[in-house]
């Protein structure tokens, strides 16, 4: 097995093998389910208004990955959804425009052509998104397509199946494949959480993907019931801050699925300053999975500054 | 001389078919028209509102989508649970306007059959309103009547449950889906109301009931930017003007009923025009 980084020696020596890598996810603390629970419900009681409600929508739309991820998606419905990245709001030029877009490979090119120049990524699902049930030769042929028809982001799924199934050694290697794959595109680990059915599992593939050279740890794909929860966003948010204490290197956490909300994306937000640190406020560190959820952070945003409350007719329809 | 206890009752808000507490956690006091204690009602709050109107806007394609017979139907439905109720209403409109009870019976006899008479009107309003116009051109063109859309209602301080349902029904019979303030001072009626469309067919979320104070409230609703018409009838008289100014900044349809309206006389359509839209088609006619 090959380390994608020079790590530090205890973590380095979890990956000489895929037994010291089994003895490394197995050997980390176990997750207090009631606490963890208790903590996250906990966090999202705080009140967040008036200066720091607005600041907190902003900084929430500028970290909103714009997704469509449909069967029915047209190159039109592509180049709509990358207008609406580019200028959110289009009577107020002051909101921020969204961290990316998100889309599947074969509409990379019709978002890249769209944003070029405008600082805004495009991302691609890959790895036969979203079950990842294929060979790996797909997957990795997958993944150089997206890249090469211009994502600079790429959003990988790993095999449920072989993780459940204890085969951690071939998630690993799948993962790094996937990431030499990548070249310079930053690479996205959907853990799938709603299928892992255990906090513990979900620290171990946390860890599994940060060990692998995953830039961004994802919580699920949308496609599965449950998908991202404060909870397990907390526990890979503990993961994400414990790696930057053992490297000194700075990962992302991307919840994704069911954040519909502006008081919900809030509630994410109080959990990573509280959890990971005030460093991950960053769109380059934290990003929400999204499609609805723009819809809503500019309506509150137009509440909070006109004084009254907006409607969805004051927005674009999607 | 029984020496039980009452059941001291603290009724909650209704939206979105449910039964929730105020946002706010408050209550009031609720009496008769002598100042004796009947019962707590929850003081609605600005978003209790705005969860009223979100409630509501979610059951609008639903309901205004269903057949206007059915819709009948529905309401129909409504009446024979309001009159399986008669005795409860008669008393809870006697304690609150301090009428006898055989007035009290007349003001509940009264209220369904005007629930009754606008649930008539639902498969009658296109027939009514709605037109095929003649053009000077080869098209087909006709007008068919529309909901507007979501509803804010403030409900007649006076009348509790006459008044209440005169305001309501026509609202919904035509596909609109309301948020109704209720009679600040009087508002049992209108929880037993609730009560009665909980457990009739009315789909969640067409009607939401919240009580509390007329004033506090009503300029969230004016303002609103997902609320389409807005009903004055029980608007304070100090904030008439400032309610309908508001509602001028997101255009919406005003309805500026006086509150002294007696709804003992049979109504005519004009509640029921008041908020709808007309749709216009022009069809070529072809050959």
């Amino acid at each position: 097995m090959a380390a994608p980084t020079t790590l530090p020696s205890a973590l380095a020596d979890a990956v000489r093998d895929e037994s010291s890598l089994r003895r490394f996810l197995h050997g980390l603390p176990g997750v207090d389910q009631v606490g963890v629970e208790q903590r996250a419900a906990g966090l999202g009681t705080r009140s967040i208004k008036k200066a720091s409600k607005l600041h907190a929508i902003d900084l929430a739309i500028s970290m909103v990955d714009l997704t469509t991820l449909e069967g029915a998606d047209t190159h039109g419905k592509v180049r709509s959804l990358a207008a609406k990245a580019r200028r959110p709001d289009p009577e107020r030029p002051d909101v921020p425009k969204v961290a990316a877009v998100c889309v599947y490979p074969d509409m990379v090119k019709t978002a890249a052509d769209d944003l070029v120049g405008t600082g805004i990524n495009v991302a691609s699902v890959a790895t036969a998104f979203p079950s990842g049930r294929s060979t790996m030769d797909i997957k990795l042929a997958d993944t150089r397509f997206a890249v090469e028809q211009g994502a600079a982001e790429v959003d990988m799924v790993i095999d449920r199946g072989a993780f459940l199934s204890g085969r951690y050694g071939q998630v690993f290697e799948e993962i790094v494949k996937i990431k030499e794959a990548c070249g310079d595109a930053h690479l996205k680990v959907i853990l799938e959480t709603g299928e892992l059915v255990t906090y513990d599992n979900v620290r171990r593939a946390s860890w599994l993907a940060l060990l692998a050279g995953g830039d961004f740890i994802k919580t699920s794909t949308g496609k599965v019931q449950p998908a991202a929860t404060l909870p397990v966003t907390h526990v890979m948010l503990q993961a994400v801050r414990d790696w930057k204490d053992q490297t000194g290197e700075l990962r992302g956490v991307k919840p994704a699925g069911g954040i519909r909300t502006t008081k919900d994306a809030i509630k994410y937000l109080v959990a990573v300053h509280e959890v990971a640190g005030p460093e991950w406020l960053d769109p380059h560190l934290f990003r929400f999975g999204a499609s609805t959820l723009l819809n809503d952070l500019l309506m509150q945003r137009r509440t909070q500054l006109d004084g009254h409350y907006s409607g969805p007719d004051y927005v674009t329809v999607d | 001389m029984s020496d039980r206890l009452t059941v001291a009752k603290t009724y909650k808000l209704y939206i979105g078919g449910k039964f929730p507490r105020s946002e706010s956690g408050r209550s009031y006091p609720v009496t008769d028209a002598k100042g004796t204690f009947l019962a707590n009602a929850a003081q609605g709050s600005r978003k209790d509102a705005r969860d009223a109107v979100t409630a509501a806007r979610k059951a609008f394609a639903g309901w205004s989508g269903t057949t206007a017979y059915n819709r009948g139907q529905v309401l129909y439905r409504v009446a024979e649970v309001l009159e399986g109720r008669r005795e409860q209403f008669i008393a809870e409109v006697a304690s609150s306007e301090g009428v006898q009870a055989k007035k009290a019976q007349s003001l509940v006899d009264t209220a369904i059959d005007r629930w009754v008479w606008y649930a008539g009107w639902t498969d009658k309003i296109a027939a009514v309103l709605g037109s095929s116009n003649p053009v000077a051109g080869p098209y087909f063109s006709f007008s068919t009547p529309e909901p507007t859309g979501v509803v804010a209602v403030l409900a007649p301080q006076q009348s509790s449950l006459l008044g209440l349902i005169s305001v309501i029904a026509p609202v919904i019979a035509s596909g609109n889906t309301c948020v109704v303030i209720t009679s600040q001072d009087r508002p049992l009626p209108a929880i037993t109301l609730s009560e009665v469309l909980a457990t009739s067919d009315v789909p969640g979320g067409v009607v939401n009931i919240i009580t509390g104070r007329t004033a506090e409230i009503a300029p969230w609703l004016a303002s609103h930017g997902d609320v389409n018409a807005l009903d004055l009838t029980g608007a304070p008289e100090s904030i008439r003007a400032d309610l309908e100014r508001s509602a001028a900044g997101t255009v919406k349809r005003v309805l500026r009923n006086k509150p002294s309206e007696d709804f003992t006389v049979t109504p005519d359509m004009s509640r029921l025009r008041a908020y709808l839209e007309t749709k216009t088609v022009w069809h070529p006619m072809g050959v």
